[in-house]
């Protein structure tokens, strides 16, 4: 007789399915439940972003940032035209300057109830999801008031933005937070502070800073480890060394510093911090013209420029390198959501199939932005 | 009106035993249907509408003319169920087509045939068996089985998934749902439906009807015991792992469209009545009206004994509409490290409290 020897089952979880984010394909091996490795496959999503700035001018470039990282379009607009601006030497007016962070912060609180809501569903919890998408929907009216669209907005343009604020765009800014900071509380009590939502996320998927270094992971996710680092405060750009804002960091409240409940807790907290920032940027608003005069071909100098902002989901870099021409030589994106995902695979082994599932939405990924 | 009845009325007419026993169950079995199915419109237009409103929108609405559901969505379910039927049946090429063409009616009869103990009032029960509470408890498991094959069948690794977390689910909540339910027998000595619903009338301390609920503090606790297992029973969040949306797809029942699915759809709500209608028969007081002595006709009788169920059915949906879903193994420790044990010390409970003040 010899021994029963048990096999592992290899399980595909995607391109289609409902809690890979996008099209994602994890390749999951399995003893049972307990999943002991997983790999994830990427480039359904695959749009030759790279390639494709390479053969269009520098404003053409703008609509394709948009749909990478199509949650925080504005996210990707800002990096985009820093860089670009930074490599020009342009300096824009201070109104654009504060337009733009107040539609990157909104876009900031529209990015992070979708991660929190789509969290909750991949926990189980439906209701969540439809309060921070009913709420996400009023950021959005307000981006469709100042520049038309709802979720590709190609909106910061570079020396400006595409169009003036409304008229009455500071009286429906200040509403919306009036109306939206409670609802933070709301949330809160639906779903933060339930038990089985806590039992479901605390704990689990720790992400020691150390290893969050090495995968070279950003925003919420290595904050949620412990590390302070947020490119808005330790490389300021743009003008966001003028606001008052807290960073905050997980402190592993109800389990392990760096567990998916620290992770999401970031991204609650952060949405509050977006919020003081929206407040001070609307108090300081300053009238004048919103695009500054740039030569209708955009030619940058010769010479190549690396920057990073914050976006929602971590340090997002753009490398450009310009040999003089209208169009780029190169443009190439970091992308905060690829190194997260690389991450998965350490932690999340060894957890339940029902734990990878949350543990990914913990991460908040976007497979545009990874695929490009 | 029972069976026995009926099958000694046509026993009367005829020297035909067998035909009239079989005139007998058809004559109960074809309504027990219609109710089913009737009570899944209900119950499904209701899910719709319940979570519309937590949920902060309006849900099925029409309005206006042409093909609409309706005024407020009456008729959303009904245009759900004549979707389900007229969809293309699939069954996939790698199946073992006879287990996934039988699973759903395995599914399905579990709960179907549980109905026949089910006490609407004082009359209107299809068979008063003395073993009636047992035999619910033992014919609603028979449910796993199909589901076991529905996972096994559909060669799917999804549906397997569903089906291995199902079984060991319900198989592990039967337990302490039945160990509540030994409370209650030992209370009213006796296993009919009938019977346990006839020892509740009157009052309690003074001025509660004496449902078992209210006895005594412990079975308030095994009511709690076994509502909560009974959800569990029915896959339902925060106890749906077996169908798992964002994980397993659909669990056991990915593989499966149209009419099939429909019957699994069915059955799944069939039982939420079934676990309420148990629920209610044996700690509130079944058909007896929450004022004792009076409305106490078999009109009303009906009238409370549906209306304490759909409450129930609605805590249900409530449960859904607010829970996460819990892990595999967090759902076993409640059943294992939480229930069972308390379920068996509100036993003694029970028998010491009955012996001392009752």
């Amino acid at each position: 007789m010899g021994v029963v020897q048990g096999d592992q089952m290899v399980l595909n979880i995607g391109p289609q399915h409902p809690s890979t984010h996008g099209v994602l394909r994890l390749k999951v091996w399995t003893d049972g439940e307990i999943v002991s490795e997983i790999k994830p496959y990427i480039g359904y999503l695959h749009r030759c972003f790279e390639k494709h700035s390479e053969n269009v001018t520098y404003e053409q470039v703008i609509p394709f940032t948009d749909r990478c990282d199509y949650i925080a379009s504005m996210n990707n607009n800002f990096g985009y035209v820093v860089t670009m601006e930074e490599l020009m030497e342009i300096k824009v007016p201070e109104r654009v300057e504060y337009i733009r962070v107040i539609m990157a912060e909104l876009n900031r609180i529209a990015s992070h109830l979708l991660a929190l809501g789509v969290y909750g569903l991949d926990v189980g919890a439906f209701t969540p999801f439809l309060y921070m998408f009913r709420d996400r929907e009023r950021i959005l009216d307000i981006f469709e008031l100042t520049c038309g669209a709802r979720l590709l907005y190609n909106y910061m343009w570079v020396g400006g933005v595409s169009h003036d604020l409304p008229k009455d765009f500071e009286r429906i800014c200040i509403g919306f937070l009036d109306y939206f900071e409670p609802k933070i509380k709301e949330y809160n009590d639906l779903l933060t502070h339930n038990k089985i939502f806590l039992e479901r996320t605390a704990d689990v998927g720790v992400l020691p800073p150390d290893v969050a270094i090495n995968f070279g992971v950003s925003g919420p996710n290595l904050r949620g480890s412990g590390v302070n680092w947020d490119v808005r405060k330790d490389e300021p750009y743009s003008i966001y060394d003028r606001f008052e804002f807290e960073i905050p960091l997980g402190e592993g409240e109800f389990g392990t510093v760096g567990d998916s409940f620290d992770r999401y807790w970031v991204r609650m907290c952060e949405m509050k911090e977006s919020i003081k920032i929206i407040r001070q940027a609307i108090k300081d608003l300053p009238d004048g013209d919103v695009f500054q005069t740039i030569p209708k071909k955009i030619r940058p100098p010769k010479g190549s420029i690396y920057r990073r902002t914050e976006s929602p989901r971590g340090d997002l870099g753009y490398y450009i390198i310009s040999d003089g021409s209208p169009i780029p030589y190169r443009v190439k994106m970091r992308s905060p959501a690829f190194t997260a995902l690389s991450s998965l695979g350490e932690i999340a082994q060894g957890w339940m199939l029902s734990d990878v599932i949350a543990i990914l939405g913990s991460l908040d990924i976007v497979l545009g932005e990874i695929d490009r | 009106m029972t069976v026995d009845n009926l099958m000694n009325w046509f026993a009367e007419l005829g020297d035909f035993p067998e035909l009239a026993f079989i005139l007998a169950v058809l004559i109960c079995a074809v309504p027990v249907f219609l109710f089913i199915a009737i009570y899944a419109l209900v119950a499904i237009y209701g899910e719709l509408k319940i979570s519309s409103f937590m949920q902060d929108k309006v849900g099925p609405m029409g309005q206006g003319v042409g093909l609409h559901a309706g005024k407020w969505g009456l008729l959303q379910p009904v245009a759900d169920a004549l979707k389900l039927i007229l969809k293309e049946d699939i069954i996939p090429a790698s199946a073992d087509k006879k287990l996934f063409i039988l699973a759903p009616f395995i599914v399905f009869i579990g709960a179907f045939i549980a109905f026949a103990a089910l006490p609407f009032n004082q009359n209107l029960i299809i068979a008063d068996m003395n073993i009636g509470i047992f035999y619910i408890l033992a014919v609603s498991s028979l449910g796993v089985i199909g589901l076991i094959m529905a996972g096994w069948s559909s060669n799917n690794k999804w549906s397997l998934y569903g089906a291995m977390r199902s079984a060991a689910q319900i198989v592990s909540y039967e337990i302490p749902a039945a160990l509540s339910i030994i409370a209650v027998i030992m209370l009213t000595g006796t296993l009919s439906m009938q019977g346990i619903i006839q020892h509740q009338s009157g009052f309690v301390w003074g001025i509660l009807p004496n449902w078992i609920i209210f006895q005594n503090p412990f079975t308030f606790a095994a009511f709690f015991i076994f509502f909560v297992s009974g959800v569990a029973e029915c896959n339902r969040t925060p106890f749906d792992i077996p169908e798992a949306e964002s994980e397993l797809v659909a669990g056991a029942f990915t593989e499966y469209s149209g009419m099939r699915y429909a019957f699994f759809f069915l059955s799944e709500y069939a039982n939420m009545f079934i676990v309420s209608g148990i629920a209610v028969t044996a700690f509130l007081g079944g058909w007896q009206s929450p004022i004792p002595g009076i409305l106490n006709s078999p009109g009303w009788g009906l009238w409370w004994f549906m209306s304490k169920a759909m409450f129930l059915i609605f805590v249900m949906i409530w449960f859904r509409w607010t829970f996460p879903r819990l892990r595999v193994d967090q759902l076993m420790n409640v059943c294992w490290k939480g229930f069972t044990p308390i379920a068996m010390v509100n036993i003694f409970g029970v028998g010491i409290w009955h012996l001392m003040l009752g």
